[in-house]
């Protein structure tokens, strides 16, 4: 399927839900969608006979400066297409409803975006830190991070 | 007395016998966790009832430091650092993503010049892989005698980019340098010194009966768990899913030339066990070599740099480029914001997707069980933690 | 020996002492040598050359590492039990050594001619156990306590196949005095036990495929109790660190690697013993004689030593089930055939 058959069909099914299609982008087109229903959205991909999305390539965070997105790199192995899906929340609420239940990869992956941006994964069974230590304070990838002075007693810049 | 107890089904064990569960920290220093990860293992004997990874031991800010760089050659000697027994399989990753943002097309010379690269990449990767999945199951021969073969690849690399491990040597629209006179006879002597090489390892430890009892349905990863899973590589591969990015989202020349897909068939078990996966390697490194001796005879003449402008002034654009690195799926999603620096790059790394699926085929196995399945998933932390 | 000794210090404790003390000059050597050849074959096998810089190919290596170890810092785990800790590896020492005493070196030499010399080796070496055991326990460490509790139930499995071998050859020679076993062989190669011993023609070819199952079923049980690849899972470096000696440094480490070679030529006599003549000549009469006895008797054994550790370098290991696999299902009831079968010839 076509980028365009694509996103034709998921604005007659979702709607109002896919916020815009991006299909002049400079390289790869892309499909906003709202938070609240990604959910629905992935478990169509990944069910529906036309689009038969088995595989989420990559989950990453963004930081746009004010909102948070999350970006998810879709294909599917048996038809060969590819899709790439956002997600924008804004940076003071940033709540993304996890699709852990769709594609299991998402789990760490979304955990990586926690912990990088301090994306919250609604519904996430296990949303802890997974590169960083457990007790880090803030969000490292985000543009506005300070590296902090100190960590439990130590010096951390160098 | 009244008999209090109820009469409980005796298992397939044949015991009831309930025995406290324990908790045993594998790693991050131990043997074979191939690197500095830690698994807490909740144990029933010698029984594993639940795996807990632990990762970030490793950590080394490579998407912090990328966003940090004045532009985007910049990037590649990080990347090197990902996974550092692939460094060319990282960088092919990387300019692959960064010449699909940046819309550069480089000489065809080149294009065949980073498959051979990649490619005795793979080869050289793979020999760690057996190797080291040899000594975690025990066998210790086989790892030197890989190694062995491998400073032969690591002696071709020095030659062309003079360095032996992290080698910056594709860069965003060519090549720091040529091949030097001779390289191309040395490449072909060694594509033949190692094929009878294959052979014998494969007599002294795939097909072993030790070596076979230990691996054969064990950790059996099926089908559609390794897609949910999004697992990718030998991985993917042994688990009979006949999917490789080289021939199904083609990148560089690997089009022109002919070669075959390996896919785990269940020789010895069930397919999806770990000597699929270990199998799989084994058949990439005769396929590697094909493609070798198929990009060296057709190798043309020509300069191996792109005509660029000084300094490189991309639009606000993102692209996500992904190649088939030795260990599967490697992805850089990069965003521009129309600066010369990059604005975001990730790494999607195949060692952490696959990593991630080690818990779910490994409740119930036992501990040495759990050892030959991280063996055989071949992990590399430097990329996992980045 | 004991005349000769007797004859320059009189009949003193002394003399006893130096009788006791002669394998223990042995054991030195002999695992100075063995770790230098061990080194060297599992080099060769691995296209490698191994230590080529101390000394003409390397022959100050063991000396240098014996030093090394010597030097090292004695660490005791904080949460350790110090006093098991620090009897563990004298205890499996121990074990080992005591197993020397009953070794017919030679015709002229045995430190004691027990009756019950092969019963005394059996009950002796399981004391290894008890020191790995303590080992295990002590070090307060899940691997090393994994390692005992691996190394425990594996001796104990392959005791009995072992045994059972063990009395096979009894059930043939009627004794158990591993003098007497020699000297039952005596007369060159086609009367070792491992061809059927020196019994009638129809007797030794019936016995001849029974004693080659059994002589492999020893072998192979020898390993396990020896703990070396395949069957090295108590110390499965790639799974449990090092098992039972993770925690051990310097010389207590040093004891623990001395108690495993010494115990691998003890198993290794003990199968010469039993199936291939003990010191006695391959060619009857001829190179025989108490200094040659002494010599066929440690060339018979570093053949099998060097047999193990080619095993060792080209084998991966088992899985703790499929060891014990291998025991129970295998081992024991080929060796209890093999054992009524030899009752039955030997009746007949």
């Amino acid at each position: 399927m076509t980028f365009q058959e694509i996103s034709e069909s998921l604005q007659k099914k979702f709607g109002e839900a896919v916020l815009l299609v991006k299909a002049d982008a400079a390289v790869d087109p892309f499909i906003v969608v709202a938070p609240q229903s990604i959910c629905d959205i992935a478990l169509f991909l990944r069910d529906d006979k036309a689009m038969q999305i088995d595989s989420l390539s990559c989950l990453s965070g963004v930081d746009r400066k004010g909102t948070l997105e999350v970006v998810y790199h879709l294909a599917s192995m048996t038809l060969k297409h590819k899709l790439v899906l956002k997600v924008s929340v804004p940076t003071d609420r940033p709540e993304v409803p996890s699709i852990e239940s769709v594609w299991k990869t998402a789990n760490w992956h979304e955990r990586e975006a926690y912990d990088l941006f301090g994306v919250m994964f609604t519904g996430h069974p296990d949303l802890r830190r997974i590169l960083l230590p457990y007790d880090w304070e803030g969000y490292p990838l985000r543009k506005d991070y300070e590296v902090p002075e100190f960590y439990n007693g130590m010096r951390v810049p160098y | 007395m009244i008999e209090t107890h109820h009469s409980q089904p005796a298992t397939s064990r044949g015991t009831t016998l309930r025995t406290e569960e324990m908790i045993v920290n594998m790693g991050p220093q131990h043997p074979s966790t191939h690197g500095v990860l830690r698994l807490e293992l909740v144990v029933d004997g010698e029984i594993v009832v639940d795996v807990i990874p632990h990762l970030g031991y490793l950590h080394r800010c490579f998407e912090k430091h990328a966003e940090q760089m004045s532009n985007y050659q910049q990037v590649v000697p990080y990347v090197d650092r990902m996974d550092y027994v692939s460094s060319m399989g990282n960088e092919f990753s990387y300019v692959v993503a960064a010449e699909k943002l940046l819309k550069i097309q480089v000489p065809e010379r080149v294009e065949y010049i980073r498959v051979i690269m990649a490619e005795l990449q793979r080869i050289a990767s793979h020999q760690i892989a057996i190797g080291t999945y040899g000594i975690d199951i025990g066998a210790f021969t086989p790892f030197l005698l890989l190694f062995k073969d491998r400073e032969r690849i690591l002696d071709l690399f020095e030659e062309v980019c003079g360095a032996r491990l992290l080698y910056n040597y594709f860069w965003i629209g060519g090549l720091s340098h040529d091949l030097p006179p001779g390289w191309v006879e040395k490449a072909k002597a060694f594509c033949e010194y190692l094929k009878p090489n294959i052979v014998e390892l494969n007599g002294l430890l795939t097909y072993n009966k030790i070596f076979i009892s230990r691996t054969a349905n064990v950790g059996v990863l099926p089908k559609q768990v390794a897609i949910n899973y999004a697992c990718s590589g030998p991985m993917l591969r042994g688990s009979g899913v006949d999917w490789d990015l080289r021939r199904d989202d083609p990148y560089s020349v690997y089009h022109k030339i002919d070669w075959d897909v390996c896919v785990g068939r269940g020789e010895v078990g069930t397919v999806g066990d770990c000597w699929d996966r270990n199998i799989v390697r084994v058949h990439e490194m005769e396929q590697s070599l094909r493609i070798i001796e198929q990009a060296l005879a057709q190798l043309p003449e020509g300069d191996v740099k792109a005509a660029l402008p000084k300094r490189i002034m991309p639009v606000a654009s993102e692209a996500y480029g992904r190649t088939e690195a030795p260990r599967g799926e490697l992805g850089f999603y990069i965003i521009s914001d129309g600066t010369g620096s990059p604005y975001r790059i990730k790494a999607r790394g195949p060692s952490f997707v696959n990593l991630s699926v080690v818990t779910e085929i490994s409740r119930g196995a036992m501990i040495a069980d759990l050892v030959a399945i991280l063996g055989s998933t071949d992990i590399v932390l430097g990329e996992v933690d980045r | 020996m004991d005349q000769f000794l007797q004859s320059i210090f009189g009949d003193s404790i002394l003399t006893q002492l130096l009788l006791g003390v002669l394998p223990l000059v042995f054991v030195l050597v002999y695992a100075l040598v063995t770790l230098y050849s061990e080194m060297k074959i599992a080099a060769h096998i691995q296209d490698r050359l191994a230590y080529m810089r101390t000394g003409w190919h390397g022959v100050l290596q063991p000396f240098a590492d014996m030093l090394k170890l010597l030097q090292k810092e004695d660490i005791i785990p904080t949460a350790a039990d110090k006093l098991l800790f620090i009897l563990a590896p004298y205890v499996v020492f121990i074990g080992t050594y005591a197993a020397f005493a009953v070794l017919p070196f030679s015709s002229a030499y045995a430190g004691s001619s027990l009756d019950l010399g092969l019963f005394y080796i059996i009950a002796v070496s399981a004391v290894v156990v008890v020191g790995i055991l303590m080992a295990g326990w002590a070090s307060n460490n899940k691997w090393s306590l994994f390692g005992a509790i691996r190394s425990a139930s594996q001796i104990i499995s392959y005791e009995i196949p072992a045994a059972l071998a063990v009395l096979a050859v009894v059930m043939i020679t009627g004794t158990m005095n591993m003098n007497e076993i020699t000297k039952f062989q005596a007369g060159g190669i086609q009367n070792w036990l491992i061809f059927g011993g020196p019994l009638p023609l129809g007797h030794k070819l019936f016995l001849l495929p029974v004693m080659i199952v059994l002589a492999l079923i020893y072998y192979v049980c020898s390993m396990a109790e020896v703990n070396r690849t395949p069957f090295d899972i108590p110390e499965a470096e790639s799974e449990l660190v090092q098992g039972y000696n993770t925690e051990y440094t310097g010389m207590k480490f040093a004891i623990f690697y001395l108690a495993e070679y010494a115990n691998l030529f003890v198993v290794s006599a003990i199968a010469v013993v039993l199936f291939f003549g003990g010191w006695s000549s391959p060619f009857g009469s001829f190179m025989s004689g108490p200094i040659w006895d002494l010599f066929w008797f440690t060339f018979k054994g570093m053949l099998l030593v060097f047999v193990n550790v080619w095993l060792r370098w080209t084998l991966p290991r088992l899985r703790v089930d499929q060891l014990m696999y291998v025991s129970w299902k295998v081992l024991v009831p080929f060796a209890l055939v093999c054992v009524v079968l030899v009752g039955a010839i030997m009746v007949l």
